[in-house]
């Protein structure tokens, strides 16, 4: 197993699977029990190291250390030296001192973990660097489609919005091209340049018309529109991006029955997706929330719990 | 502990059909001992401690037709070992949909040599409920304790040498039935 969890590109489809395998030998563990705690982490300490707001993946990251009985340090860049102006690589040999046996590092510079993962001694996880990666999303998305859908190799993924500035977008394509799906993204031409979407995979397609991929695909993930793209023209309007790349009712219904709707949220409800869509059972946003827990102690347990 | 070689000499200890008496005794032990297996759980230690519970129930069914509820506990998690090593896959954790709250349970394990797996299964039952009572079941004991524990059902003794090894195949996992001695032979 590797050591550090900085892209999805560390995984090969073996290391992948296990995780996946070992994020439901955890779920079964923790579901419905007396004690939802697991020793395996006791005496480890696992470091929330967050420079950007985040309520889902903290809390995820935190509720899996805890059910393996690590010791957690939230550490938020708001309130800390680093608003005194430390650097990342003073505060990183601070809890190199402070003998952090894992970072969970959230940064708004891409590349952050990498970085980080020179000067510690402990594992390294990135939890969202930039506009570069979020491995473990990806990991839990793979894990929710598994789990509705019972494969991967061959399922027809596509990944709608802003798939230039999505870290989401960038790790769900590694991962799931890893594991043998067929990735297609969808979304106005300014936000998926060629260049970027041949880098990320050869085998990923590119279409600028959602509603001829919705009829093919297995899973649709929309992305979310951060409002700060809005003004830097990306697209005309608001409404004209909606109506061209949002998810709505009769979009919902050109999918085939089986299809499922995903969404890393937080969710712009009326914008990228309807609100009748993001409730509907096909969707899986709950339970991808749900399922990121699991998928986390197992990314904590199989970097910390060996050797 | 040091592994025999892969190459090293094997000697056979059971045999199938020897194998298959050995499981018909233990069942037969634990129906005497349990009075006819009412209120009891059997709960198989993955890899091989789970189908030997499966066949223990079987048993148990075809001698009085009494159906003994069985399921599998994965102790990984509660190793002592853990981060000795590199880290382990994890195996099954099934209890049967009638828990084990105020039932006797029965650890199903294929060998008993130091007894920290048993030490591991006891904590991890620790955290799944409140049996009445717990009890151990295994088909080789091979000796050298490290800690006091020991097995209410033996399917064989073995004596065996430190550096020895004792290796148990079974149908539903390796293919066959066998239980080979490996290692420190003269």
């Amino acid at each position: 197993m590797i050591r550090h969890l900085r892209s999805a590109a560390d995984l090969d489809a073996a290391d992948a699977t296990l995780i996946l395998d070992t994020a439901g030998e955890m779920a079964s563990l923790t579901g419905g029990r007396e004690v939802k705690k697991l020793p395996a982490l006791r005496g480890r300490t696992v470091v929330n190291l967050f420079y950007e707001d985040s309520t889902r993946t903290r809390i995820s990251f935190e509720a899996a250390a805890k059910r393996l009985s690590a010791d957690v340090i939230n550490f938020s860049a708001k309130g800390s030296s680093v608003s005194k102006g430390e650097s990342l690589k003073d505060t990183a040999l601070t809890l190199q001192a402070m003998g952090a046996d894992a970072v969970v590092i959230r940064h708004p510079a891409s590349g952050a973990p990498h970085r980080l993962a020179e000067w510690v001694d402990g594992s390294v996880v990135n939890a969202g660097d930039g506009t570069h990666e979020h491995p473990t999303q990806a990991l839990l998305d793979a894990y929710t489609m598994r789990s509705r859908m019972g494969r991967l190799d061959g399922l027809r993924v596509a990944i709608v919005g802003d798939v230039l500035h999505s870290r989401v977008a960038r790790s769900n394509v590694l991962l799931l091209t890893t594991l043998g799906a067929q990735v297609t993204l969808v979304g106005p031409p300014t936000l998926i340049p060629l260049d970027v979407a041949a880098a990320l995979s050869e085998k990923t397609q590119v279409s600028y018309d959602l509603d001829a991929v919705v009829p093919d695909s297995d899973v649709v993930m929309m992305l979310r529109v951060q409002s700060e793209r809005m003004q830097d023209s990306y697209f005309p309007s608001a409404r004209e991006y909606s109506r061209r790349y949002g998810l709505d009712v009769a979009r919902l219904r050109k999918m085939p029955e089986h299809a499922i709707v995903m969404h890393p949220g937080p969710m712009n409800r009326g914008m990228e997706i309807a609100p009748e869509v993001a409730d509907s059972p096909r969707s899986t946003i709950v339970e991808q929330v749900a399922n990121g827990v699991s998928v986390r102690m197992a990314v904590l347990y199989l970097l910390l719990g060996g050797k | 502990m040091a592994q025999p070689r892969a190459d090293a000499p094997s000697k056979i200890i059971l045999e199938g059909s020897d194998l298959h008496r050995v499981v018909d005794r233990i069942a037969h032990q634990i129906l005497e001992k349990t009075s006819g297996a009412t209120g009891t759980v059997l709960l198989g230690i993955p890899t091989r401690g789970v189908p030997l519970a499966h066949r223990l129930a079987a048993r148990i069914h075809a001698f009085e037709g009494v159906d003994v509820p069985v399921g599998s506990l994965d102790i990984t998690l509660y190793r002592d070992d853990l981060r000795m090593r590199a880290t382990r896959a994890l195996g099954k954790t099934e209890l049967p949909p009638g828990g084990i709250d105020g039932l006797r349970v029965i650890l199903v394990d294929d060998v008993l040599f130091s007894g920290r797996s048993v030490r591991a299964a006891l904590d991890a039952l620790n955290d799944i409920g409140r049996p009445s009572s717990v009890q151990l079941a295994v088909l080789v004991d091979r000796g050298h304790r490290q800690l006091p524990i020991r097995a209410d059902y033996v399917g064989k003794n073995i004596p065996t040498a430190l550096a020895e090894s004792v290796k148990v195949t079974l149908t539903e996992v390796d293919g066959s039935d066998e239980v080979r001695l490996i290692g420190g032979l003269s």
